[in-house]
C-alpha cells in the first residue's frame, strides 16, 4: 500500500535519508525505531508530503507522492498523521477538531459529521470531552483527540510520529491502548516510536534506522529479541537498559 | 476659565462638524488599510517568491513616503493623469494606503507567530493554503494582532488630521479656520485637543481590553 524506493533527502548539506526502500502492506503495523536524528520522522513526513524528497519514489496505492502536485491533497486525506505534539487547533473544541476535515475538506453534511465525530470521540474514550477546548485536556486526552481527528478522514493508513514522546509516563498507556485497538481493527499504521513494548506486541514488522539507512528490518519479535546487527543491539541495549 | 467655557459653547457646534469628517476619514481609511494590509500580508506569507517580493517592495515604498506627500500626490498630481478625486476620497485613499504598510507588518507578525505544527496539522487533514489560513491560522492570529491593531486605530485617528492639508474640513482644519478668524488660539486649540482626546479614550480602553484578553490566553 505504501511503497518507498531508494528515497534520498537532504537538509542543506546534511543527507538525512540515504536511500530508504520499504513497503507497508494493507493492515500492516510497522514500527520505525532508531536513535534520534536518524531520519525516522523525516520518513513519515516525506510519506505524506510535509517534506519533499530529493530522489527516489514514494507511492501510496500507486499514486506518487509529490508535495508540489495537486494530487497531494487527496493523498493526505488518505494517509493521516498524528504528531508528537498533538497539534490540535486550540481555538476549537475537541469535537470541532475532529470534524474540521470532514466538514471543510470532505464537505460532509454537518449533522452527519457531528454524529460521526461524537462516535469517534467515544471510540477513543472521550465521549464526555466533546465540547472542551484542547488546553483544558491532559496530554493523553489531546493525543487521543488527535487520533480521532486523523480517523475522521477515514484514512487508509495513519502515520504516528512519536505519539507518546511528549506525554507524562502515566498517560502513555491510554494512547497506546487506543492505537492497539486500531491495529486490531486492521488499520494500516506506520509508527515512529520509542515504546519497545508496544512495538514488540503490536507491530508486524520493525525497521531499525540509523544514519539515514535501514540497518535492520524484520518481524517485530525477531528484530527486538534477536537483533542481528551490532548497531541494533547497541541501540536496544541502551533503550531497554538505560542505567 | 469662564472665557474658555463661553468660547467652548460658541465653537463646539462648528468643531463638531469637523469631528464628523474626522470620524469618516478615520473609519474609511481604517477599513481600507485593513483590507489592503491583510492582502499584502497574505502575499508576503504565500510562499510564492514573486508575490512575497512584490509585497515587501511595495510596503517599503509606502513606508518611505510621508503621508502628507502621499496625500498631495493623490489630490494634486493624480488629476494630471485624468484621475480627479474629491479631497475626502483622496484623504481616505491616501491614509488607507499609508497605513496598510503598518497593518501588513502587524498581520504578518501575527500570522508568523502561529506554530508551524498548526499548519502541518491542517495540511495532513487535506486543507489547502487558503483553507488553512481561513480556518486555522487567521482565527488564532487575530488574538495576537488585536492589541497592536488598537494602537494603529489611535494613530490613524490622530493622523486623520493630515487630511486638513488637502482641504478636508475635519476637526483640525475647522479649529484652524476658527482660530485664524477669531484669534482665540488658546480656547480653540485646547478644545480641539480635548475633542481628539475624547475620541481616543474609548480606543485606548479597547486596546487595554484586547491586551487583557490576549494575556489571559
Amino acid at each position: 500500500m505504501i511503497e518507498l524506493v531508494d528515497v534520498h533527502k537532504s537538509f542543506g548539506k546534511v543527507e538525512v535519508l540515504k536511500g530508504i526502500s520499504a513497503s507497508v502492506a494493507k493492515s500492516e503495523v510497522v514500527c520505525i525505531i532508531g536513535p534520534s536524528g536518524s531520519g525516522k520522522s523525516t520518513i513519515l513526513r516525506c510519506i505524506n508530503g510535509l517534506e519533499s524528497y530529493d530522489r527516489g519514489d514514494i507511492r501510496i496505492e500507486n499514486a506518487r507522492v509529490d508535495r508540489n502536485a495537486r494530487s497531494i491533497v487527496s493523498i493526505r486525506t488518505q494517509v493521516s498523521m498524528v504528531f508528537q505534539r498533538f497539534n490540535l487547533f486550540p481555538h476549537r473544541t475537541a469535537l470541532e477538531n475532529v470534524i474540521e476535515g470532514p466538514l471543510y475538506v470532505k464537505k460532509e453534511p454537518p449533522a452527519e459529521a457531528r454524529e460521526r465525530g461524537r462516535a469517534l470521540l467515544a471510540q477513543v474514550g472521550l465521549a464526555d470531552k466533546a465540547d472542551v477546548h484542547p488546553p483544558q485536556l491532559s496530554g493523553g486526552q489531546q493525543q487521543r483527540v488527535a487520533i480521532a481527528r486523523a480517523l475522521a478522514m477515514q484514512p487508509k493508513a495513519i502515520l504516528f510520529d512519536e505519539p507518546t514522546s511528549a506525554l507524562d509516563p502515566e498517560l502513555v498507556g491510554d494512547v497506546l491502548s487506543v492505537m492497539r485497538k486500531l491495529a486490531d481493527d486492521g488499520m494500516t499504521m506506520v509508527v515512529v516510536t520509542h515504546e519497545m513494548a508496544f512495538a514488540k506486541d503490536v507491530a508486524d514488522r520493525v525497521l531499525f534506522i540509523d544514519g539515514g539507512v535501514i540497518v535492520e528490518q524484520g518481524p517485530a519479535k525477531s528484530v527486538l529479541n534477536q537483533p542481528q546487527h551490532a548497531r541494533t543491539q547497541d541501540f536496544l541495549r541502551r533503550v531497554l537498559h538505560p542505567l | 476659565m469662564q472665557k474658555f467655557l463661553s468660547d467652548a459653547v460658541e465653537f463646539f457646534p462648528i468643531l463638531l462638524q469637523g469631528v464628523w469628517l474626522t470620524i469618516v476619514v478615520t473609519i474609511g481609511s481604517l477599513a481600507l488599510s485593513t483590507v489592503l494590509g491583510l492582502f499584502w500580508a497574505l502575499m508576503r506569507v504565500s510562499g510564492i517568491g514573486v508575490l512575497a517580493g512584490l509585497s515587501a517592495g511595495l510596503i517599503n515604498v509606502i513606508r518611505g513616503i510621508p503621508i502628507i506627500v502621499l496625500l498631495f500626490y493623490l489630490y494634486f498630481v493624480m488629476p494630471d493623469f485624468g484621475v480627479a478625486l474629491t479631497a475626502l476620497q483622496a484623504s481616505i485613499l491616501g491614509l488607507g494606503i499609508a497605513y496598510s504598510a503598518y497593518q501588513s507588518e502587524n498581520f504578518r507578525a501575527g500570522i508568523e507567530a502561529i506554530d508551524k505544527g498548526q499548519i502541518e496539522a491542517a495540511q495532513t487533514i487535506g486543507m489547502g493554503w487558503w483553507l488553512t489560513m481561513r480556518r486555522v491560522v487567521l482565527p488564532q492570529a487575530v488574538k495576537i494582532v488585536l492589541p497592536p491593531y488598537g494602537n494603529i486605530m489611535i494613530m490613524l485617528l490622530k493622523d486623520s488630521s493630515q487630511a486638513s492639508t488637502i482641504t478636508v474640513a475635519e476637526l483640525a482644519l475647522q479649529g484652524k479656520l476658527i482660530a485664524s478668524s477669531t484669534f482665540k488660539n488658546t480656547s480653540v486649540f485646547t478644545l480641539v485637543a480635548l475633542m481628539y482626546l475624547t475620541m481616543s479614550i474609548p480606543l485606548i480602553l479597547l486596546v487595554r481590553h484586547f491586551e487583557k484578553k490576549a494575556n489571559r490566553k
